[in-house]
């Protein structure tokens, strides 16, 4: 179980992969994700469901390299399995004719947006796309996005591709040039996703953002992933991933999410001077 | 009794057996088991100190009803494939029981040599434990004869001791059991939450296996609720009959400020770390814990007590565990606290937390308590505990454990149609059989009863079969 059947770098440090598991592409809902664990000594670690195939029985993963298990998968390929993948896991977003629906994907987020988005094009909604990300180069499944979207905005930090600005003055804009929006969802670093929420606020456009906090069990048990919502504590793999924008603690979220960066960092330094990789070249040094 | 009375049976002279431990101050620092168990010579003394009652109340105190007087007779003869295979006939998991019963409070607790209090009861929990792990080391010279299938099959929500000792009465009367875990590894509890120190990962894996090889079917990485439900299990992949016993798995909070500062846990994230991720070995195994220098637990279960001893086997200089009555309240087990405060966990009593107090990085630094003292007994008998009023102090911390509790995990009773639960979401079952409101559907363990003891998870797993047995027609 759990077979690497395709995998390829589509970005600096990202990674895509079609993994083998039929249950979980059977049962999986836009929004929820799964928990794995890349070998025997891995960690639990979250990631987000970019795309399923019930019929062929995948499941396609989109990951950023930036830790031990991360770095790790990069260096797997095709024919090697993964050690555990468990979900479908968390709440499915919640879909229906919303009327018109702006998706503000930043960096790996947008693999997270693509199947919610894809969700809500097909329930009727007029879709407008906002993809952001540093670069060109590190702009993610872009062609992807604008088969689901009536329209698709880019922009980048630096100017290589589209707007030269961030996904929050895209959507400043839209908003100042008066389109008439009934839903954002916004999924991304949670830096971007609590600036979006700043300039959705100002107009009272519900906004649903989905978060990615440490995990462990994924099921409810252990309390790791607590995020403040409304002022009340709320468990980010049962009752999420997915909140209220207005009502998420998105300081605390950053916090919360930083508290093993030296451990983190020790692990990774482990796997690096060890080389204990998969039996793959390992991938080219990047960032 | 009155056999014990009218016999007058003499004391006898040998002293209750002592099982030999580690050394308080080594094993403060490693992970390897406490106590290291009874050789041949001081199991075959301390089951010769068994009288042999005729109404032997032992047994009725068991929530598994092991025949003890058998089990203990055949080890006095030795013959321990024998005491095994009396063991097994109604405790399938006795290496586990053997380690992790409160047997103070039950079979040991109404035994005859306590007489009055002035004796010491038979080792009943220590011969158990010495008998499982032999037949493990030496086998049982015979495989179990296994009955023809019967064609019915009953799925397990859960791997822990409710359900594995379900499905290893099951197996054996020729039911096909899958049992559905959501971790990657069987056991729940067992695994994730007793530490290695208490009960060594290596035999939850040895009963396991056991079960395998009798048949059992385990499905690791499946969350019922998230990848089926329990309507599925029934409907669609027709199942005969499926028992919940997910345990209780939703840590309770404080619900005090400062409570999501970064170095405060619930104890089942923190034993989840320690022991199913193995983080004490990190950076070998992957997963981080904090290791905190100066931490405190807030709670005086036995959970409370294993986070204590896991903290400072990681390393902190000082672990306190700040309780709100007193060491004559502490629920956990008597054991439990002397083996605590023999590694140099401190108590402090009477104090209750009330704030969390952090840095602006968003750590923990202390915690703001407040004293209390004791007034009139609440409904579970114990004097509740009052706040005094103004009086404060602060405990230094950086990492804050919270063992206060669990409740109900709410995953499958609230993706199960027409499942009755009660206020506080445990599912609703009778005591007796584990039958719940829904038809074919059975429920046992902390998940009906609210957290309690692996031994109480068994035994409702243990009369659930007996129950769903009963129902098909087969016992």
């Amino acid at each position: 179980m759990f077979e690497i059947l395709e995998k390829e770098r589509i970005s600096p440090g990202v990674n895509r992969a079609v993994i083998a598991a039929p249950d979980i592409a059977r049962a999986h809902r836009p929004g929820q994700f799964i928990i794995l664990r890349a070998h025997k000594n891995g960690e639990r670690i979250p990631l987000t469901i970019a795309d399923k195939d019930a019929e062929k029985g995948t499941i396609t993963l989109v990951w950023q390299e930036v830790g031990a298990t991360t770095y790790y998968m990069g260096t797997m390929c095709v024919g090697d399995r993964l050690q555990d993948v468990c979900g479908p896991l968390g709440k499915p977003t919640h879909i229906e004719k919303f009327g018109t629906v702006v998706v503000v994907g930043g960096g790996i987020g947008v693999a997270p947006l693509y199947p919610i988005t894809q969700a809500i094009y097909e329930a009727g909604n007029r879709v407008i796309s906002i993809l952001g990300a540093r670069t060109d180069g590190l702009l993610l499944m872009v062609e992807d996005m604008k088969k689901v979207s009536h329209d698709t905005l880019i922009c980048t930090d630096d100017g290589s591709s589209g707007f030269h600005g961030l996904v929050t003055e895209v959507l400043q804009r839209l908003i100042d040039e008066g389109a008439k929006l009934d839903l954002c969802v916004a999924i991304g670093p949670v830096i971007m996703m609590k600036a979006v929420v700043n300039v959705t606020r100002k107009v009272n456009l519900p906004t649903v953002v989905s978060v990615n906090p440490i995990m462990v069990d994924g099921t409810g048990m252990c309390g790791s992933c607590r995020v403040e919502v409304g002022g009340k504590t709320l468990f980010g793999c049962v009752d999420g991933p997915e909140f209220d924008g207005f009502k998420v603690d998105f300081d605390l979220l950053m916090k919360r999410m930083s508290m093993y960066k030296g451990p983190e960092l020790i692990a990774l330094n482990k796997f690096r001077e060890t080389q204990a990789g998969s039996q793959c070249p390992s991938p080219e040094e990047t960032q | 009794m009155t056999d014990g009375e009218r016999k007058k049976p003499k004391r006898p002279a040998i002293p209750r057996q002592k099982m030999p431990e580690q050394d308080p101050i080594e094993r403060a620092h490693n992970f390897y088991e406490v106590a290291l168990g009874y050789d041949n010579d001081l199991a075959l003394l301390e089951a010769s100190r068994c009288l042999q009652c005729k109404k032997p109340v032992c047994v009725t105190k068991c929530p598994v009803e092991v025949d003890i007087p058998d089990f203990l007779a055949m080890i006095k003869a030795g013959d321990l494939i024998g005491a095994s295979w009396k063991l097994k006939e109604k405790n399938s998991l006795p290496r586990i029981a053997g380690r992790v019963c409160p047997q103070e409070s039950q079979c040991e607790a109404v035994c005859t040599l306590r007489k009055g209090g002035k004796g010491e009861p038979c080792a009943i929990g220590r011969l158990e434990r010495f008998v499982g792990d032999w037949a493990a080391l030496h086998g049982e010279g015979k495989t179990p004869e296994l009955p023809e299938p019967t064609g019915l099959k009953v799925g397990v929500v859960g791997s822990g001791p409710a359900g594995l000792t379900l499905a290893g009465a099951l197996i054996k009367q020729g039911v096909a059991v899958t049992v559905f875990e959501a971790l990657h590894e069987l056991g729940g509890v067992l695994v994730y939450g007793i530490p290695e120190f208490r009960l060594p990962k290596a035999i939850v894996r040895a009963e396991v296996d056991e079960l395998r090889n009798l048949g059992v079917e385990f499905k690791t990485n499946w969350v019922i609720g998230r990848i089926e439900t329990v309507d599925d299990l029934l409907e669609k992949k027709k199942f005969d009959a499926v028992f919940i016993g997910t345990g209780a798995g939703a840590p309770l909070f404080l619900k005090i400020p400062g409570e999501n500062f970064n170095g405060v846990y619930s104890a089942n994230e923190f034993l989840t770390r320690a022991n199913l991720m193995k983080a004490y070995l990190f950076p070998e195994s992957d997963t981080p814990v904090a290791r905190g220098r100066r931490v405190v637990v807030f709670g005086g279960g036995n959970v409370a007590m294993d986070s204590a001893r896991t903290a400072l086997r990681l390393g902190a200089d000082e672990v306190t565990i700040a309780y709100r009555r007193t060491m004559d309240e502490l629920p956990a087990r008597a054991e439990e606290v002397h083996h605590a405060v023999e590694e140099g966990v401190k108590f402090r009593l009477l104090t209750a937390p009330v704030a969390i107090l952090g840095n602006e990085t968003g750590w923990a630094v202390g915690v703001r308590c407040q004293k209390m003292q004791l007034g009139e007994p609440d409904e579970s008998g114990r004097r509740r505990p009052i706040p005094i009023p103004d009086e404060y102090l602060d405990i230094e911390c950086d990492t804050a454990i919270v063992a206060i509790g669990n409740a109900a995990n709410p995953l499958v009773p609230s993706t199960t149609r027409n499942l009755e639960t009660n206020k506080w979401g445990n599912i609703v079952a009778d005591l007796e059989t584990g039958k719940t409101s829904k038809d074919r559907v059975w429920a046992g363990g902390d998940i009906v009863t609210g957290a309690a003891t692996v031994i109480l998870a068994m035994g409702a797993g243990r009369k659930a079969a007996l129950s769903m047995m009963q129902t098909f027609g087969i016992s």
